[in-house]
């Protein structure tokens, strides 16, 4: 272990043309059946562009979590792959454009909108929070501030390949700090605007802890996506080991078990309670055949990842974590359609769940969105923080 | 001094070639050229180091195939356990849910897995490395033991290992670097003295230990409890049932009624229930006309009988023909001909297919809505004092 054989030695490359052309590609395909789908059923996809938000706002945030965790924590295991982490939340940046369509429909989706919340006592009590003037403050805010955060971590840390100034890493700690407990309140009140205020009537303490968790486990599937074909094809030096990608894989693992524990104490609670006002979300997730849906949710986003991320040997293998990657990747936007679209057939009086266009075009249009920011990301920025005192620390680690 | 350096050399057997090294890269390097040579081989480290099972060779450890399979094992155990106490055993409705509750089970489902599959896992690991119930090893007390439990990280290379050789394993030692190079002894007539499950004294001092725990709580609770001063709380001045009383003549702590008197709550209804005029004729409202007996009654009335006979009791039924209408309590027979305790009859045993609300108010209750009921019907036909 000493450290001659870890010492990192890192040439920036150019990432191949096919990347940008594959992700412009289904970006631009995306765009265009969203557009196609918008023409068929306005309302399916102005439900729809509420997953494709929450689904964008969640991976960058959670990935900006975890480069800030990991200042806080002082590990050092991430730190030779920070910058993907880095790059993955660069989606913060682009938020407010996604926000843009959610806005401009709200009076057709949030039933707080609509003309029948004026009659309705719980609605008329909760109006002081759930109006639009407020919800839009609310929402400027928080992305305001994640923005902000995103700018100020990158920069020192950008400026430290450079300077390799110590004290960068000092600065971004205590950033840390204060960004960890803003980041937690923040983004609960968004899962509580854009997901839970679907059913306004309803309410759960711990909604935006679960959604946080989905989305930590869908971000750290990109970033291992990224992390492994990087690597694979020598991007990121040598150095980074399969010990990383365990640890990728642990940290999923992690995520999956914690989230299935959220939203079964969330659901158990409901039903052992079984109050009136608490079990109507989980009867619209229940009845017309969406009980289906939520089995599904429980295999897709639990069970199988169990049962594949226990093991070691899965964990170190590039080829599964890659495919586990992709599945939990679709087990998020599931979870999100379980959110999200029984209150679309409840609205548009269709029974039973169904899917559209607008989904696949939504799935395209975040997966292209992705691939090109993250390919335009990495053309004038070196793909590993050279400049970071904890660089060779991370590269030494093994299990 | 050592343990190994205090016997006598004729008995021991040569246990370990023994080497310290200063810095976790030096251990680190010198596992992996131990690991070319031998299988039997330990490295003792003050803390973990990371990466030190693939440097020495090991594969992935079979200990987690244990933990899985007691979990799962137990946490089936434990399914069919409180399926079979709820379901055969003692089926109890439980607000309002199936006797196979499910949901309501995986907490517990959960814990037990966690519990038992980390219990076995570490009893496992202590029958595996240290040979559980032995209580003794070579390395103990050695001054290799010492040093490398606070500053130094050591490799010992076992006896035991086919392709052993003292002198080349020192050699070897050497050649990395080691500091402190030493041989291990042990003592085997004393490292199989040590702690057996099948030592007769030590049988003894366990079934000592059961007599003394299993003697001592049955004392503690049993003949404790009746010495002073623990009696205080069992011995007390005052009359309990089914004891002698020395007051009452006739010995009694439990007195019966006075002759032809009744307790309070006690009104022997039960006997009345075929037949409405006998209880018409014995019984009469024990509920004085006051304001909170009709604030009772209105409230009773309205949550229980409203929806059929209608908040004034014009039998204008709020369901809407989903229940046949009651007819109204403002007939002449009702107002006149019937009195209070009839009107109880009716509440307590129900009438036509009117059921029993025996169940829903209480007699107080029932006597209060008797109440409301009169009011009611004064309010529809006020006499002249009423309207003054």
């Amino acid at each position: 272990m000493s450290t001659a054989s870890h010492t990192m030695v890192y040439e920036k490359k150019a990432l191949p043309a096919k990347v940008a052309t594959t992700g412009w590609a289904l970006l631009i395909l995306g765009l265009l059946l969203g557009v196609a789908a918008f023409m068929m059923d306005a309302l399916r996809m102005q439900f729809v562009s509420i997953i494709l938000f929450t689904f964008l706002a969640g991976i960058g945030i959670t990935a900006l979590f975890m480069v800030s965790i990991e200042y806080l924590a002082g590990a050092v295991w991430s730190t030779p792959i920070r910058r993907v982490f880095e790059m993955m939340s660069s989606i913060v940046l682009f938020l407010p454009l996604f926000a843009l369509p959610v806005v401009l429909s709200m009076g057709n989706v949030f039933e707080w909108m609509s003309p029948k919340a004026a009659t309705d006592q719980v609605l008329i009590n909760k109006a002081p929070y759930l109006n639009q003037p407020f919800f839009l403050v609310r929402l400027a805010v928080i992305l305001g501030i994640w923005i902000l955060f995103y700018v100020l971590f990158t920069k020192n840390s950008r400026k430290q390949d450079e300077t390799r100034d110590q004290s960068l890493t000092a600065r971004n700690i205590k950033l840390s700090a204060i960004f960890i407990p803003v980041m937690g309140l923040s983004i609960t009140a968004l899962s509580i605007d854009f997901l839970m205020s679907l059913e306004p009537h309803w309410f759960s303490t711990i909604f935006g802890v679960n959604f946080f968790m989905g989305s930590l486990v869908a971000a750290l599937s990109f970033i291992t996506i990224a992390v492994i074909l990087l690597n694979e094809n020598g991007y990121l030096g040598k150095g980074i080991v399969r010990d990383h990608y365990y640890s990728l894989g642990f940290a999923m693992f992690a995520g999956c078990v914690f989230w299935t524990y959220t939203a079964f104490s969330q659901g158990m609670l409901i039903w052992y309670a079984n109050m009136p006002e608490e079990t109507p979300w989980y009867l619209h997730r229940w009845e017309d055949g969406w009980n289906v849906i939520t089995i599904s949710l429980l295999v897709v986003h639990f069970i199988v990842p169990l049962f594949a991320l226990i093991q070691r040997k899965n964990k170190t293998n590039p080829a599964r974590m890659i495919f586990m990657s992709c599945w939990l990747i679709f087990a998020h936007m599931f979870d999100l359609y379980w959110i999200v679209m029984p209150v679309h057939s409840h609205v548009a009086k269709i029974h039973g769940p169904s899917i559209g266009l607008a989904e696949l075009a939504a799935a395209l249009i975040a997966i292209g969105f992705i691939v090109v920011l993250f390919q335009q990301q990495t053309k004038n920025k070196n793909l590993v923080p050279v400049g970071d005192p904890k660089l060779q620390r991370g590269l030494a680690f093994r299990l | 001094m050592s343990k190994s350096q205090k016997m006598n050399k004729n008995e021991e057997q040569l246990f370990a070639v023994t080497g310290q090294f200063e810095t976790p890269d030096d251990i680190m390097h010198a596992a992996e050229k131990a690991a070319c040579r031998y299988r039997k081989f330990d490295v003792h480290t003050p803390y973990p180091v990371h990466g030190m099972d693939g440097a020495m060779g090991l594969g992935e450890s079979p200990i987690g195939w244990v933990t899985i399979l007691v979990g799962s094992t137990c946490m089936l155990l434990m399914l069919g356990f409180i399926s079979w106490i709820s379901l055969i055993d003692y089926p109890i409705v439980w607000a309002g849910k199936p006797y196979f509750n499910l949901p309501g089970y995986i907490p517990i489902l959960f814990e037990i897995t966690i519990l038992t599959g980390a219990v076995t896992t570490v009893l496992v690991l202590f029958l595996i490395v240290s040979g559980f119930p032995r209580n003794n090893h070579p390395l103990h007390d050695t001054p290799y033991m010492q040093r490398v439990s606070d500053d130094r990280f050591g490799l010992c290379i076992e006896a035991a290992d086919e392709n052993f050789n003292e002198a080349e394993a020192r050699a070897l030692l050497e050649e990395m670097g080691a500091k402190d190079i030493a041989p291990i002894y042990f003592n085997p007539v004393e490292a199989d003295a040590g702690l057996r499950l099948s030592n007769p004294i030590f049988m003894v001092f366990l079934a000592g230990v059961v007599v003394v725990v299993s003697g001592a709580s049955y004392f503690a609770l049993n003949r404790m409890l009746e010495l002073p001063p623990f009696n205080w709380m069992n011995v007390q001045d005052k009359t309990v049932p089914q004891t002698l009383h020395t007051v009452f003549a006739d010995g009694r702590s439990m007195q019966k009624p006075v002759e032809g008197t009744v307790p309070r709550g006690y009104l022997p209804e039960d006997n009345y229930k075929e037949d409405p005029d006998a209880m018409a004729k014995y019984f009469a409202n024990p509920l004085p006309a006051s304001q909170e007996v009709f604030e009772l009654g209105r409230e009773k009335y309205e949550s229980r009988c409203s929806a059929c006979h209608g908040f004034y009791g014009e039998g204008d039924s709020r369901l809407q023909g989903q229940y046949p209408a009651p007819p109204t309590l403002h007939s002449k027979k009702v107002v006149d001909e019937w009195n209070d305790a009839r009107i109880y009859h009716v509440i307590t045993y129900g009438q036509n297919i009117m059921p029993a609300y025996a169940k829903q108010l209480t007699k107080d209750e029932r006597w209060a809505v008797v109440h409301y009921i009169r009011a009611l019907q004064r309010s529809l036909n006020p006499k002249e004092s009423d309207l003054q």
